[in-house]
């Protein structure tokens, strides 16, 4: 629309009706589902249940067992990040130095588990980590006493990590075959090792695709509620479930307020991330 | 006697089943501007990559300093490469791309600065430091990327091509730049093109490839003037390549004509090629002639004229300064200093035949093969 103000009468606007109008059903879905709902989350956080206006439901998200439970969301989240990261980066990194063939292959496998049902697959690790379940019978057939793992921390960050692992992937990847294989002989070529080369080259280089990746775990990861319900137990309860009791038990107000702080948090800790990808182009699809 | 630094034994490479280079050997001195020279395709990149450490021979040996190499990487050869496209790195700006090989070879910060300033300065490119080289221009990346290979101070620079994605007139001042810094750093430059003006205008020495092979190595003057087969003679500059007979030593028959010539050696009544270069067939008048000729098109080419003429069905091209009309009979005249004859070869009768020439197809070819070797 900037050219249009320049030029004001020589082209007027000959776009056609298409390129007119074909962002307008997302301009319509996002003011529908997403501004919309926003204003009334915010609307119902800085209210009371009157309908009277109030710090209270923000201020109550400071309270000291409220912030435990949202350090514990983070500290979880965190570690499944971190593992996701380390475990994801070479397996990225090794899928995007395989033939062009055996790539697509490999980026497949690492889908099809992803077009499962989420429920599924958390239900699916429960049935494995139980007490009576496939694990410890497994070990129980060699006489070693079942251990504990359902209802851990341990098993919420281990369902976190499955379920993720694929979006830390992903994006890591993508940049990573965007990499001119040029730079990487051209930093040999200049006297760096492997070692050197991964460091100075392709890690700086696939940076933007790593907050991408950290994103897109993280922010699911802290504010997840089914995993911990599922695989965690009474100390594991995390921000999400805070939020989901508070809904069902009828409190609106403070469920919107505990999703408005929250929202807020990963925008400002984003934002940050951000600043450390400046300046590249591409790959990042954060924000 | 110089001094051999680099030396290539017999080697070998095929790629998914095809030969790139078979049986290549070479050796280049210490201190000099080398070119290897060849039609896309024709394996010198691979040979430069095979100097480089990039890629390993089938067969065959490389020698450094009298050294077998093959096994070691390129970060630890005592070479530096300026890639085609650059392959200057993104995230750093001007200063960090060329202080990559120092710091990693833990030169201390000072020194980095005054070399880095003194290699900007080299290639015309103070006050650069700063700047972010994805926004620098085509010639400006090509100098950061010369600066960083030779600010490693190696005893070897390959070049790939650098000057390919420039236009004409940088490319002509980059050649003379190169060229001087060649002279005053004593670096051995092993130089790859497919542009024979470029190589020319370089070297000391020219290694003229094709389908993988060498076809010879020599001077540019002798390249140009005693080229070894119709391959080399049709690459490098332009020339009419005829099918002659050797009468005896000196004299040789061509276009049904005997003709009085500096070679010698030969067998009698050997085949042969015989090389005439276009600016040396000299027009004269028909009662002075040797061979007469139909004129079948002139192009004015500023300086000259570029005429294809008609001779008993082979079509010659002649550079002349003197103005003829077209579909004119002109008399043609050759000294025997002009008449390079040479052995016959693989490459004998597909050469040196102007009556299908066309400048625009062979400049669409050009464009076409580059874009392949991409």
């Amino acid at each position: 629309m900037t050219n249009t103000t320049k030029v004001p009468n020589v082209k007027r606007d000959n776009r056609s009706l298409l390129q007119k109008y074909a962002a307008a059903p997302h301009i319509a879905w996002s003011v529908l589902f997403v501004l919309v709902p926003l204003v009334f989350v915010a609307y119902y956080a800085f209210t009371d249940a009157e309908g009277g206006f109030t710090f209270a439901n923000v201020a109550k998200f400071f309270t000291a067992t409220n912030l435990t439970i949202f350090f514990r969301s983070l500290k979880l989240a965190v570690i499944a990040t971190a593992i996701c990261l380390l475990v994801g980066y070479p397996i990225a990194y090794a899928i995007s130095r395989c033939k062009p063939k055996t790539q697509r292959a490999m980026i497949l496998l690492l889908m099809v588990p992803m077009w499962m049902n989420f429920l599924i697959r958390t239900y699916a690790i429960m049935v494995l980590i139980q007490d009576t379940g496939i694990i410890n019978t497994f070990l129980g057939n060699f006489g070693i006493e079942p251990f504990h793992m359902l209802g851990t921390e341990g098993a919420v960050v281990l369902g976190m990590v499955y379920d993720y692992l694929p979006y830390m992937i992903l994006p890591i990847y993508s940049v990573m075959t965007k990499i001119d294989y040029r730079l990487v002989e051209a930093a040999g070529d200049l006297g760096c090792n492997s070692w050197g080369v991964m460091r100075k080259v392709i890690f700086p280089l696939s940076l933007s695709g790593v907050i991408s990746g950290v994103t897109m775990v993280l922010v699911p990861s802290i504010s997840t509620f089914y995993i911990s319900q599922k695989l965690g137990g009474e100390d594991t309860l995390m921000i999400g479930d805070l939020i989901e009791q508070n809904y069902y038990s009828g409190d609106y107000n403070m469920a919107a307020s505990l999703s408005l702080v929250l929202m807020f948090i990963l925008l400002v800790g984003l934002a940050i991330a951000n600043r450390f990808s400046d300046g590249d182009e591409g790959g990042g699809m954060v924000l | 006697m110089k001094k051999k630094l680099i030396e290539l034994r017999n080697i070998c490479k095929s790629f998914d089943g095809e030969q790139i280079l078979s049986n290549v050997d070479l050796y280049i001195n210490d201190h000099e501007f080398v070119t290897l020279l060849g039609p896309s395709g024709c394996g010198k990149t691979t040979t430069l990559r095979i100097i480089g450490g990039f890629e390993s021979p089938d067969v065959g040996d490389v020698y450094f300093g009298g050294e077998r190499i093959n096994d070691v990487p390129p970060y630890k050869r005592s070479v530096n490469t300026v890639f085609q496209k650059y392959a200057l790195f993104p995230h750093l700006n001007v200063y960090d791309n060329i202080a990559f090989g120092l710091k990693l070879a833990k030169v201390n910060k000072d020194e980095i600065r005054a070399r880095v300033s003194k290699m900007l300065e080299l290639v015309n490119l103070r006050g650069f430091e700063r700047r972010n080289v994805n926004l620098l221009s085509g010639g400006q990346q090509q100098r950061v990327a010369i600066a960083r290979a030779l600010i490693n101070e190696p005893q070897v620079l390959l070049l790939d091509e650098p000057l390919g994605a420039l236009d004409l007139k940088l490319r002509k001042d980059m050649q003379k730049e190169l060229k001087s810094i060649q002279k005053r750093t004593g670096i051995t430059f092993i130089y790859v093109t497919h542009d024979q003006e470029e190589a020319l205008s370089m070297s000391d020495t020219v290694v003229v490839m094709a389908d993988g092979k060498i076809q010879q190595i020599g001077t540019p003057v002798d390249i140009y003037n005693e080229p070894e087969n119709a391959f080399v003679a049709d690459f490098i500059g332009e020339s009419n390549i005829l099918d002659g007979t050797m009468l005896g030593d000196y004299s040789v028959k061509f276009a049904g004509h005997i003709f009085e010539c500096l070679d010698k050696g030969f067998e009698l009544n050997e085949a042969v090629d015989v090389v005439i270069r276009p600016e040396d067939v000299d027009i004269v008048p028909l009662d002075r002639c040797m061979l007469t000729g139909k004129v079948t098109s002139i192009t004015f080419k500023g300086d000259y004229y570029e005429i294809i003429t008609d001779v008993c069905g082979f079509k010659w091209m002649i550079e002349t300064s003197d103005a003829v009309e077209d579909d004119a009979v002109v008399g043609l005249s050759i000294d025997p200093d002009a008449i390079h004859v040479m052995k016959k070869s693989e490459y004998s009768n597909m050469f040196g035949d102007y009556s299908t020439f066309s400048e625009e197809i062979e400049h669409l070819s050009d464009v076409t093969t580059e874009d392949v070797e991409e």
